[in-house]
């Protein structure tokens, strides 16, 4: 195989960390209507740390796409 | 092809300045770090300057940043922690206009450098490290062994903590680097587009905008988690769990 294709295909399967990104964003947001549907007194102190969680797993989709960046440019 | 997406990061020095073979010139990147500093002190200087009951627009916005600091440190640390609330404060404020004067095109964003936010890390590790010691003696050996745990699982247990206690300055720079790097990168990528697809060229200038504000949502968020994970950290140095 030439090495530039396998170079796209690299990236490509490297963008593919970011199913797991999307995953756990839905996770996130979807546990905070749970919570602040059962509990909307509850709504500030969770979306304190709702926010955490997502900027966490933000972070992992950032990482698959630091590293496809890396493959197709570095 | 145009230019590489990465160029945006190249550190060019602006006075070239020599210490004794040590290149320690003033960059592109210490004059972005200028500039936020300078926005920074006048944010918060100018606007208390006329203090009033009733607070204006600016005295609210310096007001809003102040509380939202020390609540945070009130939340995770709880009343010791206001001793450190100076260089909590100033440690969010330094990451949070670093990454919104990174956003302002053609700026240079000094965050999105391993080197800036290593050392930010390490400095906070250090510290808060120091602290445990201080505070507990060699007790602050316990963290790593949770109680009750059973003798069996204990030297598993204790590398795995020691491990994770040490990946916290790596974990912390690192993702604060990489957020403001990728983003940088696909900004530039989308921006390559718009000329490359002529006539409809309009299509990633939309997109653009979209990741334009998402940027500036991640830009704040991770200024914030950068500190709140320093204030969570300094409660278990404090408190120990």
């Amino acid at each position: 195989m030439d090495a530039s294709a396998a170079k796209l295909i690299g990236a490509g399967l490297a963008a593919m960390g970011v199913i797991g990104a999307g995953i756990g964003i839905g996770n996130v947001w979807g546990s905070w209507i749970t919570a602040v549907a059962r509990n909307p007194a509850a709504k500030n102190v969770v979306q304190t740390n709702t926010w955490i969680g997502f900027a966490l797993v933000e972070a992992v989709a950032l990482y698959a796409l630091a590293v496809a960046f890396m493959i197709l440019y570095g | 092809m145009a230019a590489s997406p990465v160029e945006q990061f190249r550190i060019e020095p602006l006075v070239p300045i020599k210490l004794g073979g040590v290149d320690a010139s003033f960059t592109n990147s210490s004059l972005s770090m200028v500039i936020a500093v300078l926005i920074v002190s006048a944010l918060l200087v100018l606007s208390v300057r006329r203090r009033a009951v009733i607070p204006g627009r600016w005295q609210s916005a310096a007001e809003m940043l102040y509380e939202a600091t020390a609540n945070m440190i009130r939340d995770t640390v709880g009343t010791e922690g206001r001793r450190y609330f100076p260089f909590i404060f100033t440690l969010f404020m330094f990451l949070l206009f670093g990454n919104l004067v990174g956003l302002v095109p053609y700026n240079f964003t000094y965050t999105s450098h391993v080197a800036v936010t290593a050392a930010l890390a390490l400095v906070v590790f250090v510290g808060v490290t120091i602290i445990g010691f201080a505070k507990h003696g060699f007790g602050y050996l316990r963290m790593f062994l949770p109680e009750g745990t059973p003798i069996a699982i204990a030297p598993l247990l204790v590398a795995i903590e020691i491990l994770s206690y040490l990946s916290r300055p790596f974990s912390l720079a690192m993702r604060l680097a990489i957020n403001m790097l990728v983003g940088h990168v696909l900004l530039q990528l989308l921006a390559g587009f718009v000329i490359a697809l002529g006539v409809i060229g309009f299509v990633p200038i939309g997109f653009m905008g979209a990741i334009f504000l998402l940027e500036l949502l991640v830009a704040v968020l991770q200024a914030y988690v950068f500190t709140i994970l320093c204030c969570i950290y300094l409660n278990d140095a404090i408190h120990m769990h």
